[in-house]
């Protein structure tokens, strides 16, 4: 999924009712996985997921620590950073990554000015907006800096399953 | 204590915490994590919460002691406690930072001291409580038994 052309990413092409999109609506097949029928499936999702990068951008350590596990029991090694200038810095020396998971609310430069930059630099990776609060005013201030989807924290594994199933098919 | 008596007690227990709202299904998500690669997951993530909590408090209480208090500084403490603590699951720790920021906003002085107490109390007795936890999972493995989900 294209965030659109043009590098601001415009909210034009931002889907705000993404949002309000519940575990009540998203049920993986893998939540469902009986016991025997786990470890191939578990397998095939590791393989697929091998080749993804991951960018995990968020001031608190125990967030980091709990969004990195949560990719790694899905075959995926993130890169953590503390802030959005790391995050930016990271870009600035042409890291490129399939997904970034973005806290709202860091110091020395928070996510929403992190996201303006990216976008500013042409990049269109997913970033996935992360915050505190459930607030839509935040929301739609994030998803305006150019987020493609926005989910408070902390994120579970249905919701990750929903950003991969989605990037998947972008 | 014999292992069975010893299970059995850790189960009851881990209910206890959850129906007293303690921990939510967030800690559950963060047991799932655990497995035989990452075996001490949850006691390192907990580990991390003490430490970052306890930094947490003391820049509280500092910001609260200013003549002039920094309300929006006060409220990014709480805001990075109430992230922390919802990530591990910590319910009533979570609850009392909602409460603090909604005094941050007014910017009530008195409403925020009482609820730094408030916040320093449900802090120490979910730490008491996961403490309790984590020894009585460490009797269990050292009597050679595992750990019942």
């Amino acid at each position: 999924m294209e965030t659109g052309d043009g590098a601001s990413g415009s909210s034009s092409n931002k889907r705000p009712e993404e949002d309000e999109i519940t575990e009540k609506n998203r049920k993986p097949e893998e939540d469902e996985i009986i016991e025997e029928n786990w470890k191939p499936e578990e397998e095939e999702i590791i393989e697929k997921n091998k080749n993804l990068s991951v960018l995990v951008v968020d001031d608190d350590p125990v967030v980091r620590r709990v969004h990195d596990m949560l990719l790694q029991s899905i075959g995926i090694k993130a890169h953590v950073v503390e802030n959005g200038k790391e995050a930016v810095d990271l870009f600035c020396i042409g890291l490129s990554y399939d997904l970034i998971l973005m806290d709202k609310d860091m110091p020395v430069m928070n996510g929403i000015e992190a996201t303006k930059e990216i976008r500013g630099m042409g990049i269109h990776s997913m970033i996935v907006g992360v915050t505190e609060s459930d607030v839509d005013s935040e929301k739609r201030e994030f998803a305006t800096a150019g987020v493609d989807y926005c989910f408070q924290k902390p994120l579970t594994p249905e919701r990750i399953n929903f950003i991969l199933n989605d990037l998947n098919n972008f | 204590m014999d292992l069975f008596q010893l299970q059995r007690r850790l189960v009851d227990y881990r209910a206890s915490l959850y129906h007293e709202d303690f921990l939510d299904e967030q800690f559950s998500q963060l047991q799932d994590l655990q497995d035989e690669n990452n075996p001490d997951f949850v006691v390192e993530v907990v580990t991390l919460f003490f430490e970052d909590s306890e930094r947490l408090l003391n820049e509280l209480a500092k910001a609260l002691e200013q003549p002039i208090i920094d309300f929006k500084r006060v409220d990014a403490h709480v805001h990075q406690f109430k992230g922390s603590s919802s990530s591990i699951g910590a319910q009533r720790v979570q609850k009392a930072c909602i409460a603090f920021r909604n005094y941050c906003e007014e910017q009530n002085v008195e409403g925020c001291l009482k609820c730094l107490q408030q916040l320093r109390h449900e802090y120490s007795l979910v730490k008491t409580k996961l403490e309790s936890m984590f020894q009585l999972e460490q009797q269990i493995l050292s009597a050679g038994g595992s750990i019942p989900m």
